[in-house]
């Protein structure tokens, strides 16, 4: 249509005037908000205590304590200030970036707010959200490797969910390295049949996906119900155990909060790494990304089209099933039916949230896993809104980034297209 | 005269070839050869999960393979008498004439026909969406928004008459329904954001919405588990039989809605509109049509035929509101739709096999042991042979059709 070939065609750093008045706007409202919904409400002198060890760590750090009312007016004039300072000249292509700072500002007063007069562990909600961020953004990675090379990849799901059920037979068979690499393989091995449904079949990759949610969601259930509800020892696989990084973890705030994880989360930032080098620094990741964007050029130069998409699809497949495995090995110690509860989902959307890069995709996971661990906490800070209601912001958001609100991502141009040669 | 001569064994012959040509060739053969290979596979599976094979196999690999085959024959069995009846019973229920025990003999065929309605709905609403080139993979969250303002409708709204009632209810149901879609659909028309990803995370914010829901304000009073209160009585819909026989008025509905959507695709302006669209929306823009309409309507119709499966459950079957109270109908209709070549008489046609499917297996899960999740691995065959008819022709070596209908459902992220 021509909307979106208008948009797609537009630079990243362009931003329309209207975007630039309305994002002006909501961070007016954002500061109005903090002053009238939370700083007016305190009595003066109240004091929040931010507690900044999580529970359980060894490397400590004092509590931080402040007077909350002064603290919030001093965010409402910032985001005040940034408001009108979007109006009158505009941050041009920061735009986002000063967005990200006001809606920190804005969840930060929030927080101190719901605990006013009382104290919150939010290392303990930071150590939780990136718990929660593994499994979103493992799933991510999975599709950025998918769709950089221009195949659609909805079946993240059903190959997390395969992965976690292997993960916990195979793990509670042998033991939990064998069960991750059995999770590994069989996520790949759902990655080449969607490969051979998209690529060689060229059967639409939306349905491919498709199929093999349901698929998943069929023979995962169906070995669930008829052998691990039964045999209690075919679902009782050991956990990764925890391990602090040796001089990592003892940085102070920061150590606790990234470094006193399992396996799964160190795993993790190596992919991040290792993946973002790979695709934007080698030879290997410009033609995998060449033949998501213009297939058709880089089969003339030479690149196998077809051979590239195949490695990246089950590359990504594998990947999935480590996210997979994380539910089982990492996380619960067993296999519960649909355990993954959409959470290859929102890796989708993280992945949209994060512009196809694997950092941006890291950084839209840890900000639904904070949402997660924040539902999971906003019970206990007794501040009167639903959970399921900050449930639903990831999916929110990602129809906002979507819609082009908050910026266009650039996804790869032939994302979804099979190829056909000539 | 040697022409004439020729002429009959010519003709003979290339009858022959014509039948065997028509016969490889027709979408219908690909179409029952994707069920029988999934039922094939479905059985393997079982017999493969088996235990008794397993024990067979240590006295010997025929063994083994005979009680694979008898697990799998029997599952079957459990299957058809979940979903059709048991034949014999069903003839001695008639012959001895008490009204209560032909109703249980008939029960399981009633029972696939209810589980069919919800079905034909879902189906319906992915059929027009396909028609129109959209991917309504929404269609679950859309009958949850449904059933949410058919049970809303059919609490708050009193003192009405069942003929007034009834159908005020369903239409509201519908509505919300229509609601649902028309979010995707104008963003879709708008900002060019793509309705799959769209309709996926309007899926989640209508789940996590009826959580909310039922454990707030739409709680039944007193209750201590998140489900609704009842629907007024004169909300529900007329059931034919007495107990157990659950089969009501929403069949026959859904029937209906099936002709309205045939006729308005095929029949109608606009139906020529979406289809035109569908095939090809460039072409469309140029040649005068309003896409962002068509795509605005489609979703919203869409959404309207998955909320009417929501309140056709709600009023018809559960008449309550409960937590995930719908196992997938929505899900599944990405298949059933797929299966039915997006035409209204196949929509009907597999839906009523998915809903006697479903039916069977609630039965088959009881007497034969077999988990009812059996049903999805056939669905998930079923729509993998359907949508890469290659499989099926490689394995069965027919021929392909010259003309290649291919059929493409929907388009990169970007839109366009």
């Amino acid at each position: 249509m021509a909307t979106s070939e208008m948009t797609i065609t537009k630079t990243a750093d362009y931003v329309s005037p209207t975007r630039q008045r309305v994002m002006g706007i909501l961070f007016l409202v954002i500061a109005f908000a903090i002053w009238y919904f939370f700083s007016r409400s305190l009595e003066p002198g109240i004091q929040t205590t931010f507690v900044l060890t999580p529970g359980g760590s060894e490397t400590q750090v004092p509590d931080w304590t402040f007077t909350t009312a002064p603290i919030l007016n001093i965010f409402a004039i910032m985001c005040a200030i940034l408001g009108g300072a979007q109006l009158a000249r505009g941050f041009g292509s920061r735009t986002n970036l000063v967005l990200a700072w006001v809606v920190g500002l804005f969840v930060f007063s929030f927080l101190a707010w719901a605990t006013a007069d009382s104290s919150l562990n939010v290392g303990g909600l930071l150590r939780s959200s990136v718990g929660f961020a593994v499994p979103i953004t493992i799933g991510a990675l999975s599709g950025v490797l998918c769709e950089r090379s221009g195949v659609v990849n909805i079946a993240i799901e059903g190959m997390m969910l395969t992965g976690a059920m292997i993960g916990a037979l195979i793990g509670s068979l042998t033991n939990s390295w064998i069960g991750l690499f059995a999770a590994v393989a069989t996520g790949g091995l759902l990655g080449l049949v969607h490969a051979v449904f998209s690529i060689k079949y060229k059967t639409d990759q939306i349905i491919s996906g498709t199929v093999i949610n349901i698929f998943a969601v069929g023979i995962t259930s169906f070995i669930s119900a008829r052998f691990l509800q039964k045999y209690q020892d075919l679902n009782n696989p050991d956990i990764f155990p925890v391990w602090d990084v040796p001089v990592l973890s003892k940085i102070p705030f920061i150590g606790p909060i990234l470094f006193e994880h399992n396996l799964f989360v160190y795993a993790l930032f190596i992919f991040l790494i290792v993946l973002h080098i790979g695709l934007f620094y080698t030879r290997w990741g410009l033609r995998l990304r060449s033949v998501g964007e213009h297939p058709k050029a880089a089969d003339t130069l030479g690149i196998n089209v077809f051979r590239t998409r195949y490695m990246a699809v089950i590359l990504g497949g594998m990947m999935a099933g480590f996210g997979g495995a994380y539910f089982t090995l990492g996380s619960v110690g067993r296999f519960d039916e649909v355990m993954t509860a959409g959470r290859g989902f929102i890796g989708l959307a993280a992945m949209i949230f994060g512009n196809w890069m694997p950092f941006g995709a890291f950084g839209a996971g840890l900000l639904f896993g904070f949402t997660n661990s924040l539902a999971a906490k906003v019970a206990i800070l007794g501040v009167n809104i639903p959970s399921e209601v900050l449930l639903m912001a990831p999916y929110i958001a990602t129809m906002i980034v979507l819609a082009g609100v908050v910026g266009r991502g650039q996804m790869p141009a032939a994302d979804g297209k099979p190829y056909e040669k000539e | 005269m040697t022409n004439n001569e020729e002429q009959p064994q010519k003709v003979r012959k290339t009858f022959i070839q014509i039948f065997v040509e028509e016969v490889s060739t027709s979408p219908l053969t690909v179409t029952v050869l994707a069920i029988v290979s999934a039922l094939i596979l479905g059985g393997l599976l079982v017999a493969l999960t088996s235990e008794d094979v397993y024990a067979a196999w240590g006295e010997s690999p025929l063994a083994a393979i005979r009680t694979g085959l008898q697990a799998a024959w029997s599952t079957y069995v459990a299957l058809f008498e979940g979903a059709i009846g048991n034949p014999a019973r069903m003839i001695a229920a008639l012959q001895s004439g008490e009204a209560d025990e032909i109703r249980r003999a008939f029960n399981p065929f009633f029972e696939s026909l209810n589980q069919a309605t919800p079905y034909i709905f879902t189906g319906l609403a992915l059929a027009l969406g396909f028609r129109a080139g959209l991917f309504n993979i929404g269609a679950e969250g859309q009958l949850f928004i449904g059933a949410i303002f058919a049970v809303a409708a059919g609490i708050y709204i009193k003192g009405l008459p069942p003929i007034i009632h009834v159908p005020l209810a369903f239409l509201i149901g519908a509505l919300g329904g229509a609601l649902w879609g028309f979010i995707p659909g104008i963003l879709k028309a708008k900002t060019g954001a793509h309705e799959v990803i769209n309709t996926i995370m309007m899926n989640y914010i209508a789940f996590r919405l009826s959580e909310y829901l039922l454990r707030g304000p739409l709680q039944a009073p007193g209750s201590f588990v998140p489900i609704s209160a009842s629907i007024e009585e004169s909300a529900r819909l007329w059931k034919f039989f007495g107990d157990p026989v659950r089969f009501h008025m929403g069949f026959f509905i859904a029937l209906f809605m099936a002709w309205v959507v045939y006729w308005f695709l095929f029949k109608t302006r606009w139906g020529f509109d979406f289809r035109s669209v569908g095939v090809n929306p460039r072409a469309s823009r140029y040649s005068g049509m309003n896409i962002v309409v068509v795509t605005v309507l489609a979703m919203s119709m869409s959404g309207a035929l998955a909320g009417m499966a929501g309140a056709n459950e709600v009023l018809g079957v559960n008449h309550n509101l409960a937590v995930a109270f719908s196992s997938g109908y929505g899900f599944d209709a990405i298949a059933l739709a797929l299966l039915g070549k997006s035409h209204p008489l196949g929509v009907v046609l597999s839906a009523l096999l998915f809903g006697a499917l479903r039916s069977g297996a609630i039965q088959m899960q009881v007497s034969a042991g077999i988990p009812i999740d059996i049903i999805s691995v056939l669905q998930a065959f079923i729509l993998a042979f359907i949508a890469a008819p290659a499989i099926i022709r490689t394995i069965y070596r027919l021929k392909t059709p010259a003309v290649y209908e291919e059929g493409v459902y929907a388009r990169g992220w970007g839109g366009d």
